[in-house]
């Protein structure tokens, strides 16, 4: 547990060095909020105010708090795994003496806490000054919020895992990264929320792991679902999360049988 | 736990091969352990393909294009056994099975067939048990956390080691002060020199005293002082702890400087395996004593089997050559001895590099 706490606290320090990264990582993402808030107030205006359930504040609301989770579940995916196995490194985590699985997750906590915190919560505030959002006021929505995160962050951990072991089979993994990302920022209702989908596609999306990567915890943060309504939700996320562990921790172990460390 | 009788590491008709897929053949192949010698190839399944076509990538799906697969035999039959304590240099040419078998020690590939213990352990599936027993060094990786000072890699791996703060803290400050790191502690690693780096990665493989330390070429690349450096503190702390080292290079003088024994690999077999110290005469081969006289003098007449290699300086200094099965050194003083006065004498053995060439010769 020692250790573990540690690569959180270590990660986390690493990330926070990257301080040219972060501001342009602020900038971007408040730009691209701005843009993303503009065309669905466009769209909330047009059909007259409100949409599937969405007003302009809401709908601001959810534009912003998806801008601030882009960053820590990393939607755009990781390729540091993969190329742990490509480069034969694997070799140096498969001689520590503490699990993969573990290991990487610590690592990821610590990344996803700072770039929450340097990368998420600015453009927030610049979201807060410029749309105006909406935020839950009784402590228990922002506890089971934050707890959503914390879900969110481990279920996107995982998937982007699974993606990155095929690396044990794949010379080149970039492909399905580049589809993999397609089909979570489209179904994890980062790009558009999930209750403006067609039926079908609701029904499709919602067997999948995908919405508990975005949707649940900005539904639970937005003040959307009361805390009543967030449990069950929290539940598919902690159910996802236990399934996906499986999932990786079979691929790591079929993975590492069959691995031909390459180089020295 | 093992009993002190048992041997650190014991390996029995260890083989391994590798899968080479003819679309992977390109990029998959460590480039360290590609064999150029086509006699390694012991099998082939699917259809045979030259090199150019084998780097050529075959459409899955289509008919009768099945995808070309090679088995490379990297580690035929090695069998090896290190009691505790012993220092073994482990030599060969790139490619002669000595990482692959490494990672067999270390759990890290699964053997083909054969027999693997290392501390007692079957290392594949006791790998993390064992991680906290044995210290590897990969000499081309790093285990350091790059981005952060190299004090908090020590600390994050004493955590990992479950070490007591004052336990850890008593061995960092040793490893600090042997492998005088205390200069560049609190810098990055991705700072630091390779030298500096080096040290750091020795130390983290060191910092929780494992009984057994594996280094994989732990001086490629370093500079003539740090390597020395790197030697004499793995040196002190064997002495120190009566630890186990396993040692692979392609610097013999790693050897000579660190090991009692040497084990020669050669594609994929081991192909000498005793002391350093008999290394060179069960080879036979010569030694040279180099003799400045204090007279020129045309010609020494030699004891049999002795024979002159060449004078120089106009009969001031001579060359000997001589079999040190034969003839000791002080035999040979006395005979040159008594035909001229010796002013100056020195030494020269065969370098290692000149007998594991000889070894590779012989085998072919």
């Amino acid at each position: 547990m020692l250790a573990f706490g540690r690569i959180v606290a270590a990660s986390f320090r690493q990330y926070s060095t990257y301080r040219v990264a972060t501001v342009a990582g602020v900038f971007t993402n408040s730009i691209f909020g701005l843009i993303r808030a503009s065309i669905l107030l466009a769209a909330i205006s047009t059909a007259g105010g409100e949409l599937r359930g969405y007003d302009a504040l809401q709908a601001a609301t959810y534009v912003w708090l998806g801008q601030a989770l882009l960053a820590p579940i990393e939607a755009f995916g990781t390729r540091e795994v993969a190329e742990r196995v490509h480069e034969g490194d694997i070799a140096v985590d498969l001689l520590r003496p503490m699990g993969f699985l573990r290991l990487h997750y610590a690592r990821k906590l610590g990344r996803s806490a700072f770039l929450l915190l340097a990368r998420g919560i600015p453009p927030m505030l610049v979201g807060a000054l410029l749309t105006g959002i909406t935020l839950p006021t009784d402590p228990l929505s922002w506890l089971l919020g934050l707890l959503a995160v914390v879900l969110a962050i481990t279920v996107a951990f995982l998937a982007d895992l699974i993606v990155n072991l095929t690396a044990f089979w794949l010379v080149q993994t970039r492909g399905l990264t580049v589809v993999y990302t397609a089909v979570m920022n489209l179904l994890s209702g980062f790009l558009i929320p999930i209750a403006w989908f067609p039926d079908q596609l609701i029904a499709l999306t919602r067997a999948t792991p995908f919405p508990a990567m975005v949707q649940t915890p900005i539904d639970a943060l937005s003040g959307r679902l009361t805390p009543l309504e967030t449990l069950p939700q929290v539940g598919i996320q902690v159910a996802w999360a236990a399934v996906l562990t499986v999932g990786a921790w079979l691929l790591l172990r079929a993975g590492t049988r069959s691995l031909e460390v390459q180089g020295g | 736990m093992t009993t002190s009788n048992d041997p650190a590491i014991e390996l029995r008709a260890l083989r391994r091969d590798y899968v080479v897929r003819g679309r992977r053949r390109t990029t998959a192949d460590a480039p360290h352990e590609t064999p150029d010698d086509p006699s390694r190839t012991t099998a082939t399944r699917g259809p045979r393909r030259d090199r150019a076509a084998l780097g050529a990538r075959i459409p899955r799906g289509v008919r009768g294009a099945r995808r070309a697969q090679r088995i490379i035999r990297a580690v035929d039959d090695v069998s090896l056994r290190v009691d505790p304590g012993e220092a073994v240099g482990f030599v060969g040419a790139n490619g002669a099975g000595k990482s692959t078998t490494i990672k067999m020690m270390t759990g890290i590939l699964q053997p083909t067939a054969g027999h693997v213990r290392v501390l007692g352990r079957r290392p594949v599936p006791e790998r993390r048990r064992l991680s906290r027993e044995i210290g590897v060094v990969f000499g081309q990786r790093s285990q350091l956390w790059w981005d952060l000072p190299l004090r908090d890699s020590f600390r994050i791996l004493g955590a990992m080691h479950r070490l007591p703060e004052s336990a850890r803290t008593a061995r960092l400050s040793r490893l600090v002060e042997g492998l005088d790191l205390q200069d560049f502690l609190d810098r990055p690693v991705r700072q630091l020199s390779l030298g500096q780096r080096m040290r750091g990665e020795v130390a983290a493989a060191l910092l929780h005293s494992p009984r057994l330390v594996i280094l994989d070429e732990p001086t490629i690349g370093l500079d003539m002082i740090s390597k020395e450096g790197l030697r004499r503190f793995l040196r002190e702390d064997r002495e120190e702890r009566g630890t186990t080292l396993f040692l692979t290079t392609h610097d013999m003088s790693d050897v000579e400087r660190l090991c009692e024994r040497i084990v020669v690999v050669n594609s994929g077999t081991v192909a000498f395996d005793g002391p350093l110290a008999g290394f060179r005469e069960s080879l036979g081969a010569p030694r040279e004593l180099i003799i400045d006289l204090a007279e020129p003098q045309e010609r020494l007449t030699l004891p049999a089997g002795v024979s002159t290699l060449a004078v120089e300086a106009e009969g001031i200094r001579h060359r000997i050559a001589f079999h040190g099965s034969e003839m000791t050194v002080p035999r040979l003083l006395a005979a040159v001895g008594e035909q001229a006065e010796i002013a100056d004498l020195s030494l020269a053995e065969p370098a290692i590099e000149d007998l594991v060439r000889e070894i590779y010769a012989r085998g072919r």
